[in-house]
């Protein structure tokens, strides 16, 4: 056996390892990412919670080194919050894939996001149900074929960020694993945000979304993620018909808010004193 | 002379006072008719002791930050009804397969569906055995007064804590909105038990799911001991495992867990069952209109015991047996149209004639329907 990084030794659970993700699967850089963002940080592992949901992307946390909770589908920032109001001393993170944050868990993330707790959410988003076999998910894209759209999807995308940005996210990004780098920096800037965090990370399914599409294979998929998407600062330079078609990649919100679980302090401390 | 602390008090509200008696430092859940009281008094009274309450954005997501809060270590608690009963029932079977402490509270009104929200019902009993998927280990405990129902929800912490499951407490309207006087036990007069957590020793070797131990130690996140929980199927460390030897080892120890301690965890009471001829078998508000009738036919001379069960389930199994051989018949007197009913068919059906009392039009079983009840089958 190869001998691991650093970086996989110190935060992944080496006797837990290979993953269980296909050949050519973006999630890992995600995951990567994370531990990268982490180790940057020096966050103590001890008080680090990665809490997930079901789907590919939630498997990542049995792999990773820290307090973690495999859920039930849809429900990760619903445990997640529970657990952050209990301990607040706890950096909690949860990973969640297109299908999982968004379809069966919609209400809790605009919910979470709407109470700026204190939660760092981290979407794969590969834009289809990969653990079930490639259904459409509310990210496939109009038109593109699933096994629960064989004729073609005839449902619209949620835009993740923009939806965030309504229910009242303190820190949302968007980035893809082809452009690892910057993703791990919006990784680390959510981190740190003392709020409600996302970032969604593009990914790829070539199993799945991508034969079924006929995408190509990983390597085409990547440059894909390359040639499609726009850096926020890049596009808003250009003439708007450079930029139609394009996903835009970026931080888009960044903003201080009063976070929940200091405000429920606010009422321990002032009751309790009261008694 | 002791001074009493003797108060009146709605059932919902001692079981707040209850919960709060056993150490309960966080709530979550979403308001519901006839429970919300429950929440409303965990909001006012949580932050007063440094815990914390939330109301969450749905049912589903009450039973998922109820779960989280537990794991964070501190001793936590729901409140719901029917329809929400159905809503955390996913998350309910994911606490019982993880071993997640924590005690949830149904004040069970009519139904189906929407049905009756302000109207007593004990509709509910079937679900709370059966009421999520796959086979799993199930306490219920049911109070019928609202001195039993501070005792109950204390227990109800007790059992979750030391055997590591969720608990149901299972009221009903009558009982959850019923006000009556109260005598509250001197704090030092109450046994609570604490989850048992690993040493600082373990760190490194701690095993979450330990099948070496009945009900494994339970450490929380954040304390050092950095374990995995799943849903899934799992090793001792909470590593998912599509196995069937681990399947089985890890089933048979959770219901083993209950299964192996009856006779600590089944309560009830008895009253005139040592000579009589007919038993009625009743729990929660019920059990007062059967209390009072029977109290009327013992006064005019009838020989009719009753069985109060307090808790419903595990199924009091062996007592029920026993006092079926010395009846020659059975009543079981219920707020729906026949859930306990079956069991105690099933347990007592050998021995002598069971039948069913059943109501579910949205009002109590009257002393006078029980009265009629009796003479009909006697």
């Amino acid at each position: 056996m190869a001998v691991a990084s650093k970086l996989i030794e110190n935060n992944f659970r080496m006797n837990r390892l290979p993953h269980i993700w296909c050949p050519g699967c973006g999630h890992g850089i995600i995951m990567r990412g994370i531990a990268e963002a982490i180790e940057k940080l020096g966050y103590d592992k001890q008080k680090v919670c990665i809490i997930s949901g079901i789907g590919c992307s939630s498997r990542a946390p049995g792999y990773m080194d820290f307090n973690t909770l495999h859920t039930t589908h849809g429900r990760a920032l619903a445990f997640a919050t529970g657990v952050k109001l209990a301990n607040p001393d706890l950096k909690v993170i949860v990973i969640s894939g297109d299908g999982d944050a968004t379809a069966i868990g919609g209400n809790h993330l605009i919910h979470a996001a709407r109470r700026n707790i204190d939660i760092t959410t981290i979407i794969f988003n590969n834009n289809i149900y990969g653990m079930t076999g490639g259904q459409y998910s509310p990210t496939t894209p109009h038109g593109e074929l699933g096994t629960t759209a064989p004729y073609g999807n005839v449902d619209n995308v949620f835009d993740i960020c923009r939806l965030a940005e309504g229910a009242g996210a303190t820190y949302v990004a968007r980035g893809t694993v082809y452009h690892a780098k910057q993703l791990e920096k919006n990784i680390e800037n959510a981190l740190e945000n003392k709020g409600f965090s996302i970032v969604e990370g593009i990914s790829i399914c070539p199993t799945y979304y991508g034969r079924k599409n006929r995408k190509g294979d990983a390597a085409e998929m990547m440059m894909n993620l390359k040639d499609t998407t726009l850096d926020k600062k890049v596009a808003a330079k250009l003439p708007p018909e450079k930029v139609e078609g394009k996903l835009i990649i970026g931080e888009f919100v960044n903003k201080t808010y009063p976070e929940f679980c200091e405000e429920y302090h606010k009422v321990v401390d002032k009751f309790m004193k009261e008694d | 002379m002791v001074s009493k602390n003797v108060k009146l008090m709605q059932g919902n509200e001692a079981c707040v006072e209850g919960a709060l008696a056993a150490g309960m430092k966080f709530f979550a859940g979403y308001p519901i008719t006839p429970s919300t009281e429950i929440a409303e008094l965990s909001a006012q009274k949580l932050p007063r002791v440094g815990g914390k309450f939330i109301q969450m954005e749905d049912e589903i997501a009450g039973m998922a930050a109820t779960i989280g809060g537990a794991l964070a270590g501190l001793k936590s608690m729901t409140a719901t009804s029917g329809p929400g009963f159905s809503l955390k029932q996913e998350n309910i079977g994911y606490a019982m397969l993880t071993e997640i402490p924590c005690v949830i509270v149904d004040v069970q009104r009519g139904g189906p569906s929407t049905g009756l929200p302000t109207a007593p019902s004990q509709s509910d009993v079937m679900q709370a055995k059966w009421g999520t998927h796959g086979d799993h280990p199930v306490i219920a405990l049911t109070p019928s007064s609202i001195r039993e129902t501070y005792d109950l929800t204390i227990q109800a912490f007790n059992f979750a804590e030391k055997y590591r499951t969720p608990v149901f407490l299972m009221l009903d309207e009558i009982i959850g909105h019923m006000r009556e006087k109260i005598e509250i036990p001197d704090p030092s007069d109450i046994e609570i038990f604490d989850r048992v957590t690993p040493e600082e020793n373990e760190k490194g070797s701690y095993k979450a799911y330990d099948n070496s131990l009945e009900v494994p130690k339970m450490a929380a996140f954040g304390e050092g001991f950095r374990f995995h929980v799943t849903g899934l199927m799992h090793d001792e460390f909470g590593f998912p495992k599509n196995d069937t030897k681990v399947t089985e080892v890890l089933m048979s120890r959770i219901m083993g867990k209950i299964d192996n301690n009856l006779d600590d965890i089944i309560l009830y009471d008895e009253y005139y069952t040592e000579d009589m001829d007919l038993l009625i078998l009743s729990y929660g508000g019920t059990a007062r209109s059967v209390l009072s009738a029977v109290r009327e036919a013992q006064r005019a001379g009838k020989k009719v015991g009753v069985f109060k069960a307090k808790t419903l389930w595990p199924f009091p199994e062996k007592r029920v047996k026993e006092l079926s051989k010395t009846v020659n018949k059975i009543i079981v007197a219920e707020m729906n149209l026949g859930q306990y009913f079956y069991e105690v068919d099933r347990v007592a059906g050998k021995n002598c004639e069971v039948s069913l009392l059943g109501k579910a039009n949205g009002e109590p079983i009257t002393p006078t329907e029980v009265l009629n009840k009796i003479e009909e089958v006697l």
